[in-house]
C-alpha cells in the first residue's frame, strides 16, 4: 500500500493534496461519476442533429452476455449509475433484461428514449422498479418545432410515452431538450409542458457532433437567444436540469448550479455500442477514442490506463483564453465543440459569450471528417424535412428547353 | 456545542461509499444524492459512525482533533440533511 504514495506511473501528473474538488476533479477519478453508455447505433428515427449519427445497428454492438459482464464490472467500480442513450436502446430486444439486470447489481439507470417502446404496459414496469429514471427527448414545444429536427411523428410519440408514464404512477420523469435557435423562444412552454406531466426539464446544449456537424451552423443559438437562455437559466435553475452543459455561459457572470468543468476522461465518458470508449458523449471521433473495452481488457483498465485520459488528466493549456478574464469561469468552454467545428482545443469555445468564438469561426478552419456514420443509408418516412417554404414564387414557369415557339419566354412587361 | 456529538449515528442504509484519492464519493440509492467527503478524516467519521457509542467518540477515533469537532459536526448536519447519514435507533442505540 505505501509504495502507492510515492510510485506514480511515468508521465502521470502528482495529484494535489488539497484545492477545490473542481480541480480534484481536473486530476481524474478511480471511475466516471457520469457514465453514458449508448447501447446500439439502430434507431427509429433520424434526428438531423443526432450526436452519435445513429439509424443502423452495427454487426459488432456486444451481445447480452457482453453487456451483463460490463454492468458486473461498473458494480465492483462502484459506478452507482449509468446514463442508457443509442440509438433508441428500447430498441434493443434484451433491453428490459439489461435495465433489470443492471439495477438488481446497484447500478441505476437513467436512459434516453424518443418513447416509441413506452407502452402503457411498460410504463407500469417502470414505476414499479427502483432505481430508473426516464428520460423523453422533446426537442421543441409544439410538434411543428421538434419535428423540424427530429421527424415526423416525433412530437406524439414523445407526449404519448409521457402521458402513459404519468397514467402509471411514473414519479419525476424527465423532459430532455436540445437548446436550438428554433426553440429558445420556447422555454416557458417546455417548463409548462413538463408540469402538465408532473415531469423534471432538462435542457442541454446543441453540439456539433455526429449528424449535428451538418446542421450545426442553421440550429445552434444565435448570440442573443444565448443571453436568452442564461438568464432564463438563473431565474429557474433550481427547478431544472442542464448536466452541467451550458458552462460556457459562465462567462456571462455568474456560474450556473453544477461542476463548471470539461469532465470528458476525468469524471465523464461514454461507452458506445460497439465496447469503445470514448471521452465524453460528444465527442465520438477517433481523436477521443480511449479503447475497446473488449480488446484493452475490460473497461476499469482503459479508464484507469488510457494514454488519452492520462492526458486528459494534466492540467490543461488555456491557450489565448487564459488572457480573458473570464478564463476562470468558462475554462475555455467544451472541447467537442471546439473540435467539431474546426477550432484549437486551446482556444475559444465557437459559440463564447464574450464574442471570440465568432471571430474563431470567422478565421481558417477545416471541420475534421467523421470517424464513424451509422446513418441510414436510404431516407425513410422518419426522416425530417429541413426545408423552409419559400416565400417568393417565381413569377411565371421557367421556359422548356423545348418550347418552340417563337415567342418563348418573351415578356412585355419587361420591355 | 452541537447536540449531535453525544447521540449514536450511522451511515444510512442505502449509501454506498466509494474511495477516491480526495476522500469519496457518497452515493444515497434511495434519493440518488451524489455528495463528495472532501477529506480522507470525514469518510473515516463516517465509516465509523455506526460501531462508536456516539459522534463525538467516532471523531476521536478517526483522530479528529476536539477544536474541529463543531466544524467536523456541521459537516455531518449537512450529510443528514440528505440522508446520507441518519441518528441511530433501536436497542443498541
Amino acid at each position: 500500500m505505501s509504495t502507492n504514495l510515492i510510485e506514480h506511473p511515468i508521465g502521470r501528473p502528482v495529484r494535489p493534496q488539497t484545492g477545490t474538488l473542481v480541480q480534484q476533479f481536473e486530476y481524474g477519478l478511480d471511475a466516471p461519476i457520469c457514465l453514458t453508455w449508448e447501447l446500439t447505433y439502430a434507431c427509429n428515427l433520424e434526428c438531423a442533429h443526432c450526436l452519435s449519427s445513429s439509424g443502423r445497428r452495427d454487426p459488432r454492438e456486444l451481445s447480452t452476455e457482453q453487456c451483463k459482464a460490463v454492468i458486473d464490472e461498473l458494480q465492483r467500480m462502484q459506478v452507482f449509475y449509468v446514463n442508457i442513450g443509442g440509438g433508441e436502446p428500447t430498441i434493443r430486444p434484451d433491453f428490459w433484461e439489461l435495465l433489470e439486470y443492471a439495477v438488481d447489481h446497484q447500478v441505476g439507470v437513467k436512459f434516453s428514449t424518443n418513447g416509441v417502446r413506452i407502452t402503457p404496459e411498460r410504463a407500469r414496469f417502470l414505476a414499479a422498479t427502483d432505481y430508473v429514471d426516464v428520460q423523453i427527448s422533446l426537442d421543441g414545444a409544439t410538434a411543428e418545432v421538434n419535428d423540424y429536427v427530429r421527424g415526423p411523428g416525433s412530437y406524439d410519440t414523445a407526449l404519448r410515452a409521457l402521458q402513459n408514464l404519468k397514467d402509471a404512477g411514473f414519479k419525476e420523469a424527465k423532459i430532455s431538450v436540445v437548446c436550438t435557435r428554433q426553440n429558445i423562444s420556447q422555454l416557458d412552454e417546455f417548463k409548462a409542458l413538463a408540469d402538465r406531466y408532473g415531469a423534471t426539464l432538462r435542457l442541454t446544449r446543441l453540439r456539433p457532433s455526429g449528424r449535428g456537424a451538418d446542421v450545426w451552423d442553421e440550429l445552434h443559438p444565435l448570440p442573443e437567444q444565448q443571453r436568452e437562455l442564461y438568464d432564463w437559466l438563473m431565474a429557474h435553475g433550481e427547478d431544472v436540469l442542464t448536466g452541467d452543459s451550458f458552462f460556457h455561459l459562465a462567462a456571462f457572470g455568474e456560474s450556473l448550479p453544477g461542476l463548471n468543468l470539461c469532465g470528458a476522461g476525468r469524471v465523464v465518458c461514454l461507452i458506445d455500442p460497439i465496447g469503445d470508449v470514448y471521452a465524453c458523449p460528444f465527442a465520438i471521433h477517433d481523436n477521443f477514442l480511449a479503447g475497446n473495452l473488449l480488446a484493452d481488457g475490460g473497461f476499469g483498465r482503459v479508464w484507469q490506463t488510457s494514454p488519452l485520459f492520462q492526458d486528459l488528466r494534466s492540467p490543461q493549456t488555456g491557450g489565448a483564453c487564459t488572457k480573458c478574464q473570464f478564463f476562470d469561469a468558462c475554462r475555455g468552454g467544451c472541447m467537442a465543440a471546439k473540435f467539431f467545428t474546426g477550432l484549437p482545443l486551446d482556444g475559444p469555445d465557437p459559440e463564447c459569450v464574450q464574442g471570440y468564438g465568432e471571430q474563431a469561426l470567422a478565421g481558417d478552419r477545416v471541420i475534421p471528417a467523421a470517424s464513424q456514420d451509422h446513418s441510414k443509408k436510404t431516407p425513410t418516412r422518419n426522416q425530417p424535412v429541413m426545408l423552409q417554404l419559400l416565400t417568393r414564387r417565381p413569377e411565371r414557369p421557367p421556359v422548356s428547353a423545348c418550347a418552340e415557339s417563337p415567342l418563348a419566354g418573351f415578356d412585355p412587361t419587361t420591355l | 456545542m452541537d447536540a449531535l456529538l453525544g447521540e449514536p449515528w450511522m451511515i444510512s442504509p442505502s449509501v454506498a461509499l466509494r474511495p477516491e484519492p480526495f476522500g469519496a464519493l457518497a452515493y444515497h440509492f434511495g434519493n440518488r444524492k451524489l455528495t463528495f467527503l472532501k477529506r480522507p478524516e470525514l469518510v473515516a467519521v463516517v465509516q465509523g459512525l455506526a460501531s462508536a457509542p456516539d459522534v463525538r467518540t467516532a471523531l476521536e477515533h478517526a483522530g479528529v482533533p476536539a477544536s474541529q469537532h463543531a466544524a467536523y459536526a456541521a459537516a455531518l448536519r449537512g450529510l443528514a440533511a440528505t440522508d446520507m447519514i441518519r441518528p441511530r435507533k433501536g436497542p443498541d442505540a
